[in-house]
């Protein structure tokens, strides 16, 4: 019954020019991952009052490593992971190669935002977060390296568009293969999303930090910012997503059920951009109106992540019974647990349905004063993008890399095993920081030279600090995984992306070809955006540049 | 499958619904309200906020004032690496409306142990209204990053 496959079917294999810029960003991405979780252990040792920070070369405070733990773990790593993995979906989805020029472009326009904002950040003159919070202020390096890493996203997104353009032409009256359909609309949710970070780094503090601006206006500078702050979560998850619909189903033996929902998830997802001020609820200046429609946006936009718990775990299921599994959850334990990409990816999810719940508990209203700022928030995000994202990108990385150097995955044993300590790892590290958080403990803060301290912090502290050093242990073990593979995995013929199948096929008459016209959906986004942004932009305009910065440090 | 998807799909979109509604009657029933717009201060080109602060009420007065027979104002200043006053001394059940504001970067402004949990943002207002039932020493701290000296930015708040 399963014929329709989410991709186009001619068996296309990229060229090798083009392999190699995809490869070169997965492992950009995961060499600045490795100095991100070195920096992430400080951080979590330091809730269990153990400063580890102090033994760190360069590294002068614990503000510092936080900053270059942020930057590189939530922006360059996962920019380098899209641009690299959502190329290769695109072009694959597609069967033909994107525009070369286009993605050498993007990584080395990456490569060197990356290295411009590093060196401001390990020369301790950008301590200001990942979060920026003008008028906090980094040297001017900073603010240009991230713009550029944005910019790389845009002209990956350019490359995705032409390829998609030529294909159309190609393929008059078809629609759009799945596969690719998902890479590029990511793409699209993203090129809305980014333009209040933009705004934010190239109009006001890139001038500013140069001296042509006297000062901001930080109302309106972080209002930008969180305009940015939020879809960006899903610019991290969508790739995810890219792999839990259209490779999972395939690698766990079954297929994916519903081509149209697939898609209608998707839409959603760029529909719904202007979700931001849910992370300004307890802000001032911003009318409680304003925070109810935000919330409920935001309740609106759980909504694709339950379609997907459905379609996902549907797949999942018949993975499961196709290979003998049986009863109501008899299935669940015949899915291919053996296969480490297959694994790590099933207990992202399981963590990815925590992590939405508890987010969800920050996106409602006025729950969110109980725990806005405090550890809870950082324990939500660890369980989204620090273990389903991040978990994820390992069980990716478990067949790309294999796929990518045409050798085998060394020891697959040990990759599981990866895997699961990381899973525990983070569930004891996120229950920590959310049990402390119900009790007050704030989030970014030095807890070993605080000033103050509970007795009611102490105890999920050093489950914090716990389960921080096993995911530390874990992902050394997946970088040690990934070199193995690199230089001892046994050599192999070049094989195909593990592309899944649908159920039902996408329809080619009736309403659901109107569902590829991506313009549709990009001017009904723009059109909410307006109505929820407007008046508030306008209200700030023209912005008042008085707050003079505190040069940090 | 079709009908199993429909279903789900439609228990989804319930709960959800189901919990915005309550969110709604906490917030209008219940009276649990959210830090809102309270105004602004005007810095002209050229001033210091710090300055304009000093002549800017209810800021040229902070500290703890009864408004009314049983209702209190505490007006706080948070400036890096402390909050002026540092200890607020407040009666058992009265009602307290707290007003801060930023002098130099954002702050921010959470009474551990209760949901007054504020940004305060450089130029804005920020209110909010409280009333202790429970005696004692509450810790009040910066809870948003502000430079290298963040973790001691601190006070306390003692009802009795």
């Amino acid at each position: 019954m399963s014929t329709a496959i989410v991709s186009e079917p001619s068996g296309f294999a990229l060229p090798q020019g083009q392999l190699n810029v995809i490869r070169w960003n997965i492992y950009f991405g995961f060499a600045v991952l490795a100095i991100g979780v070195i920096m992430g252990l400080g951080q979590a040792l330091n809730y269990a009052q153990v400063d580890v920070v102090q033994y760190y070369p360069v590294v002068k405070s614990y503000y510092q490593g936080l900053t270059i733990h942020g930057v590189f773990n939530a922006l360059v790593l996962t920019t380098a992971f899209a641009n690299g993995f959502i190329a290769l979906t695109t072009a694959r989805g597609l069967g033909r190669k994107l525009n070369n020029a286009l993605l050498h472009a993007a990584f080395w326009t990456l490569l060197i935002g990356s290295l411009l904002a590093a060196c401001a950040m390990f020369a301790d003159k950008a301590s200001v977060l990942y979060t920026f919070y003008a008028p906090l202020e980094a040297h001017w390096t900073f603010y240009l390296g991230l713009a550029l890493v944005v910019v790389s996203t845009w002209i990956t997104s350019a490359a995705q568009l032409v390829a998609l353009r030529g294909w159309r032409k190609d393929h008059p009256g078809e629609r759009v293969p799945l596969l690719a359909f998902m890479s590029i609309a990511t793409y699209v949710m993203w090129d809305i999303a980014s333009v209040g970070l933009a705004v934010e780094v190239v109009v006001f503090l890139l001038p500013w930090s140069l001296g042509l601006l006297p000062g901001v206006d930080p109302m309106l500078d972080r209002t930008l910012f969180w305009f940015t702050g939020h879809p960006i979560v899903y610019f991290w998850l969508l790739p995810i997503y890219v792999s839990w619909y259209g490779l999972i189903p395939k690698q766990s033996g079954g297929v994916l059920f519903s081509d149209t929902l697939t898609r209608v998830a998707f839409i959603l997802f760029i529909l719904l951009v202007p979700v931001g001020f849910h992370h300004q609820f307890v802000d001032p200046g911003v009318s409680q109106g304003l925070k109810f429609t935000v919330a409920a946006l935001t309740f609106a936009i759980f909504f694709p992540s339950l379609m997907t718990a459905f379609s996902v775990m549907y797949a999942l299921e018949i993975g499961g019974r196709r290979r003998g599994g049986s009863g109501l959850v008899g299935w669940f334990f015949r899915i291919p647990w053996s296969d480490p990409s297959v694994a790590a990816q099933v207990l992202a999810m399981i963590a990815f349905l925590l992590g939405g719940i508890s987010g969800l508990m920050n996106a409602s209203y006025n729950m969110n004063m109980e725990i806005h700022n405090t550890a809870f928030v950082p324990g939500h995000f660890h369980m989204t993008i620090g273990c389903a994202v991040a978990l994820s990108y390992m069980g990716i990385a478990y067949w790309l890399i294999p796929y990518l150097e045409r050798r085998e995955l060394w020891s697959p044993r040990l990759a599981r095993f990866q895997a699961f300590l990381y899973f525990f790892g983070i569930m004891i590290f996120s229950h920590g920081l959310m049990a402390g958080g119900m009790e007050g403990m704030p989030r970014r803060t030095d807890m070993v030279h605080a000033s103050y301290g509970l007795a009611a912090w102490k105890i999920p502290g050093i489950m914090t600090g716990v389960g921080g050093s096993l995911m530390f242990a874990s992902a050394m073990l997946f970088f040690f995984i990934l070199v193995m593979t690199i230089v001892a995995g046994k050599r192999t013929q070049p094989h195909d992306l593990p592309f899944s199948a649908t159920v039902q096929a996408p329809a080619t008459i009736g309403w659901q070809p109107r569902l590829d016209q991506l313009s549709y959906w990009v001017l009904a986004s723009v059109v909410l955006v307006i109505a929820v942004y407007g008046p508030f932009i306008l209200g700030h305009f023209p912005p008042r540049l008085t707050t003079a910065g505190l040069l940090y440090p | 499958m079709e009908r199993y998807e429909n279903a789900f799909l439609a228990a989804c979109a319930a709960v959800l619904v189901i919990f915005l509604c309550a969110l709604g009657y906490s917030s209008v029933a219940m009276g649990v309200h959210l830090p809102s717009r309270s105004g602004m201060i005007y810095c002209g080109a050229g001033q210091k906020l710090r300055m304009v602060l000093r002549k800017t009420p209810p800021f040229d007065h902070t500290g703890v004032q009864e408004i009314a027979p049983g209702k209190y104002q505490a007006v706080v200043i948070a400036k890096t690496w402390a909050f002026t006053p540092d200890e607020i001394d407040l009666p058992l059940g009265a009602e307290v409306r707290f007003v801060a504001t930023s002098a130099d970067v954002t702050h921010g402004f959470f009474i551990v142990g209760t949901r007054v949990n504020m940004m305060l943002i450089p130029g804005q207002i920020s209110e909010f209204d409280y009333r202790f039932t429970k005696p004692g020493e509450y810790l009040l701290i910066c809870h948003e990053y502000c430079g290298n000296l963040h973790h001691t930015m601190s006070g306390k708040v003692v009802v009795k």
